[in-house]
């Protein structure tokens, strides 16, 4: 199949940027990744300079492929990250736009390769649980009932690629913030330490200059990992606890 | 920094105060609604500048239409606040398609929360402004009544019997229809009122909701436009 791609390139953070445009060859089995990966070889041999884009597992779950496709994050396909899009979603003859996600906690470094070490802040900040390190706990040594554990995983599938930030219009982190909260204060490991947590991560994230989330659940439709906003909801909810009944 | 500060400076405190005005006026809706439905009640008038005597006399309505005041300027203010920081927070945008999930009433919150508050100013310049600070209104005296009240009932029905004011009102309300389509489930969400065990009802009764008061609001001049 022959593609027309309009690939994002920008040489530095204050670098303007622009659309370069170019034409691919694309087998229909190929991933997304393995197409760019194509036009990348074709650059190379052509000595020009390939295009700038994150990866690291290419099994769906490392959230480094951070790239609108059509406008969308990870692509027109639903519940996908960019390296499980198979090119035979697309159809001989289409136009492709491929640009970096945007944010302004986004910065962009080059091409589609997008600084998300916001994301690490707000981890750091707590989204962490307190235990002595040494030998591993035995398993079930705490009980905890089934439908807390799913709600946790589920919370925990989130694989921090910040396709929620970029397909919101407000540019805000709250899908991210409140799974990672959630699936930390869901169990009781988490529990003991959840205002704390909840207070210090919503902290960071308003300080990395994320947008205010205003329910348009956006997020939650363009997740890979297809995150509920009832997260968002439960973070909501966790923020006022704290704020009402912590000392901090 | 202290702690109330800090969570009505928080992005999760700004939306809380959003949904809490915004709880206070979906309240409010239906109090202004099935008091004016005493518009059509066809007694010459009489229901309804009684009723709006009442309203503005009242020293327990006076508190609280005064809290109302606030409440609205409250949650305009800080729906423009919030408004420019998500703006400066999504920095530069170039993206050619759509993202999927979000309605156009949730990404547009702004500005129809823009076409309300002008609207809101005309009309009280229209009806509220003359009735309290000028004395253009005729006083009419009621048998039965104690005193002799303002002809508001006149004031209003001679204003709808100008196309430009009634439609100026149905946009109003439209906009208000479609503000309230995502507010009203969007106020819970900020609150952290979220579950799959009443989220559906909260939605429905949202839609309801909507339909009836913004139904109600549309009649109101369409009835003195028609007669």
């Amino acid at each position: 199949m022959k593609l027309t791609l309009h690939v994002w390139r920008q040489k530095a953070a204050n670098d303007p940027g622009t659309f370069e445009k170019h034409n691919v060859e694309a087998d229909e089995h190929m991933s997304f990744l393995e197409m760019l990966d194509v036009l990348n070889q074709t650059l190379i041999e052509q000595k020009k300079e390939p295009i700038a884009f994150e990866h690291d597992c290419r099994e769906g779950i490392c959230g480094a492929c951070s790239m609108m496709i059509n406008g969308r994050p990870h692509g027109p396909l639903n519940g996908t990250t960019a390296c499980q899009l198979h090119m035979r979603h697309f159809k001989d003859g289409d136009q492709i736009w491929i640009e970096p996600f945007r944010a302004k906690a986004f910065k962009v470094v080059r091409d589609l390769v997008v600084d998300r070490s916001s994301f690490d802040r707000i981890i750091q900040a707590g989204g962490f649980i307190s235990v002595n390190t040494g030998q591993a706990v035995d398993g079930n040594t705490i009980p905890i009932e089934k439908e807390r554990s799913s709600s946790s995983m589920d919370a925990a599938a989130c694989i921090g690629c910040g396709a929620c930030v970029a397909a919101c219009p407000n540019g805000s982190a709250m899908l991210f913030t409140a799974a990672k909260a959630a699936h930390l204060g869901i169990l009781p490991q988490g529990e003991v330490e959840e205002d704390r947590r909840v207070l210090s991560m919503v902290t960071q994230m308003d300080k990395e200059g994320f947008g205010r989330c205003s329910n348009t659940y956006a997020c939650e439709a363009e997740c890979p990992k297809e995150i509920s906003v009832t997260n968002i909801a439960r973070l909501n909810r966790a923020y006022l606890k704290a704020s009402l009944r912590s000392d901090l | 920094m202290n702690w109330i500060t800090r969570f009505l400076t928080s992005s999760l405190g700004q939306k809380v105060i959003m949904s809490l005005t915004g709880i206070f006026l979906i309240l409010f809706l239906v109090v202004h609604m099935t008091g004016n439905l005493q518009l059509l009640a066809n007694d010459g008038g009489r229901s309804f500048n009684v009723y709006a005597e009442f309203m503005s006399e009242n020293p327990f309505i006076r508190v609280i239409s005064i809290g109302l005041y606030a409440f609205i300027l409250l949650h305009a203010i800080q729906g423009i606040v919030l408004y420019l920081a998500n703006r400066k927070a999504k920095g530069s945008t170039h993206s050619t398609g759509k993202v999927a999930g979000a309605t156009w009433a949730s990404k547009n919150m702004a500005l129809l929360g823009i076409l309300i508050f002008a609207f809101l100013c005309l009309h009280m310049g229209d009806f509220w402004f003359k009735m309290r600070f000028t004395d253009q209104l005729q006083m009419v005296t009621y048998d039965g009544h104690h005193t002799a009240v303002q002809d508001i009932y006149s004031r209003v029905s001679a204003a709808f019997q100008n196309v430009w004011i009634v439609i100026i009102y149905l946009v109003g309300v439209f906009a208000l229809a479609i503000h309230l389509v995502h507010g009203f489930q969007s106020s819970f969400q900020s609150l952290g009122i979220n579950h799959k065990k009443y989220t559906p009802t909260i939605n429905a009764i949202g839609w309801i909701y909507t339909i009836l008061i913004t139904s109600g609001f549309a009649i109101m001049p369409l009835y003195f436009f028609l007669q």
